[in-house]
């Protein structure tokens, strides 16, 4: 892979640069392949769908799913996590989240809760650490589904998703994570961590494209969890109800099968190099980065400050300058691509008090080196310390 | 009697959608069972999708192989 021109500390983002083997396996379908799956018997058909096939393969591995079909492709985290919420939650149902989630969790559930779904918002720290006992106590008789975070996507602070589902579990409740700065970046297992319902993006840590994404559903969920859209399946087609089995009922249409032979590509990437190996790599990445932010003057960093205890996402003001004019200033004199502002997450901002002017945030990943975060703290200490 | 072999010599197995033919497939190939994938003959389902023939002498192997693994629709004498 050819070493990129820029500084790209944008992961959380998208990931990029990608494996040559994303784009080669996109390639490989779009000059050779190119055929719709499940919908003949022919060669090229066939092999379209073998494709889909091993990219659930690839994914039930890394996550340790028995059953491959199980896993459902959407576009992205948001598709995934717009499923399981509404396909789940009926008004006068309760449901809990935290304080620190994203709005692909907070929209659909404040909408929702117009409709009269009953919501709890148990608060995290403002370092974004949550209590699981905080989420044991909001469980209320008509409490029908627990959806978190497994990392915050502003301050990367990792929730105890284990203990949470620990919790749900014994209380016989659907426990729904959003993996979408985890899923590739850090261990991930259904069974021990028991997960119900987890939902992910293709385009950041598995190193697939934009427009990828998938929902795992714990087997008999299928039964309690409505389609958000129904349509041609190339299965029961003399029937014009909706498929009832894993994966057609929740996969109508044409799916993006370029996208996910790409995704596919960067699962097997993320088993090949090992997940404990790029977490390790990450972990050493964000440690130096913390480690550089603390010592700048003039820098406040956010989070729990410990590279242990979270996903390689560093969020930070320097005095009282705007956000967005430090990330252009990092991007036109030293080529390094950050974001600012709210990062799509208003409610996690106002647990950690950075609303709302928001933070910029720089979030390494597998591809980035030692010299990058090192070329990255010279450019925000230059910055610091023309902002005195 | 060649026409009697082709006629009789072979069983398909059918699946709710081409995921599950498919991930059949892959058993196959693992198990070494020889097996070929066909489009769903029109007289056992009006499915769009695909299912797998095997020799009538793998019945039993084929079976095996898929029980627990993969949801099966129906077996068929072709």
């Amino acid at each position: 892979m050819k070493k990129p021109s820029v500084i790209y500390l944008d992961n959380a983002a998208s990931s990029w640069p990608k494996p040559d083997e994303t784009w080669q396996a996109m390639e490989h379908f779009m000059r050779f392949v190119g055929a719709n799956p499940g919908r003949s018997g022919h060669r090229l058909s066939v092999e379209a769908g073998r494709i889909l096939i091993e990219a659930r393969d690839a994914l039930a591995e890394l996550f340790g799913i028995d059953d491959p079909l199980r896993i459902v492709f959407t576009r992205n985290a948001t598709e995934s996590l717009n499923l399981a919420i509404h396909g789940i939650l009926k008004p006068g149902d309760h449901c809990i989240t935290t304080s620190m989630e994203h709005n692909s969790v907070m929209r659909p559930l404040r909408a929702l809760e117009q409709k009269g779904l009953e919501l709890t918002v148990v608060p995290s720290s403002p370092q974004g650490e949550l209590d699981p006992q905080g989420v044991e106590k909001a469980i209320k008789k008509n409490t029908r589904l627990i959806v978190t975070t497994h990392a915050s996507n502003v301050v990367g602070t990792l929730m105890p998703v284990a203990d949470v589902g620990e919790i749900a579990r014994a209380h016989g409740i659907p426990f729904c994570i959003d993996a979408a700065q985890t899923a590739g970046a850090y261990l991930i297992d259904v069974e021990a961590m028991k997960i119900d319902l987890l939902a992910f993006t293709g385009h950041k840590s598995l190193y697939g494209p934009q427009g990828t994404g998938g929902l795992y559903l714990r087997e008999g969920l299928e039964e309690k969890l409505d389609p958000l859209m129904r349509g041609g399946t190339g299965s029961r087609s003399e029937s014009q109800e909706q498929p009832d089995f894993m994966p057609d009922k929740y996969e109508s249409g044409t799916p993006n099968t370029v996208g996910v032979a790409g995704l596919g590509a960067g699962a097997r990437f993320c088993l090949a190099q090992g997940v404990a190996h790029i977490r390790a790599k990450e972990e050493g990445l964000t440690r130096m980065l913390i480690e550089g932010l603390k010592s700048i003057s003039g820098v406040t960093l956010y989070g729990c400050g410990d590279a242990k205890r979270q996903v390689a996402i560093c969020s930070f003001t320097i005095h009282d300058r705007s956000p967005s004019e430090i990330t252009m200033e990092l991007d036109e004199k030293f080529g390094i691509m950050s974001r600012p502002g709210l990062h799509c997450a208003p409610a996690a901002h106002q647990t950690i008090n950075t609303s709302p002017q928001g933070t910029v945030r720089l979030s390494p990943g597998y591809f980035n080196t030692e010299e990058d975060i090192a070329v990255a703290l010279e450019a925000v200490g230059k910055i610091a310390a023309r902002s005195r | 009697m060649m026409k009697d072999k082709q006629t009789n010599s072979y069983g398909v197995v059918l699946f709710h959608s081409t995921s599950g033919a498919l991930m059949a497939e892959k058993l196959f190939k693992k198990e070494g069972i020889a097996y070929k994938i066909i489009p769903v003959p029109r007289h056992l389902s009006s499915d769009c999708g695909v299912c797998l023939r095997f020799s009538k002498q793998d019945e039993s192997q084929v079976k095996k192989t898929l029980t627990d693994k993969v949801e099966v629709q129906s077996f068929c004498a072709l």
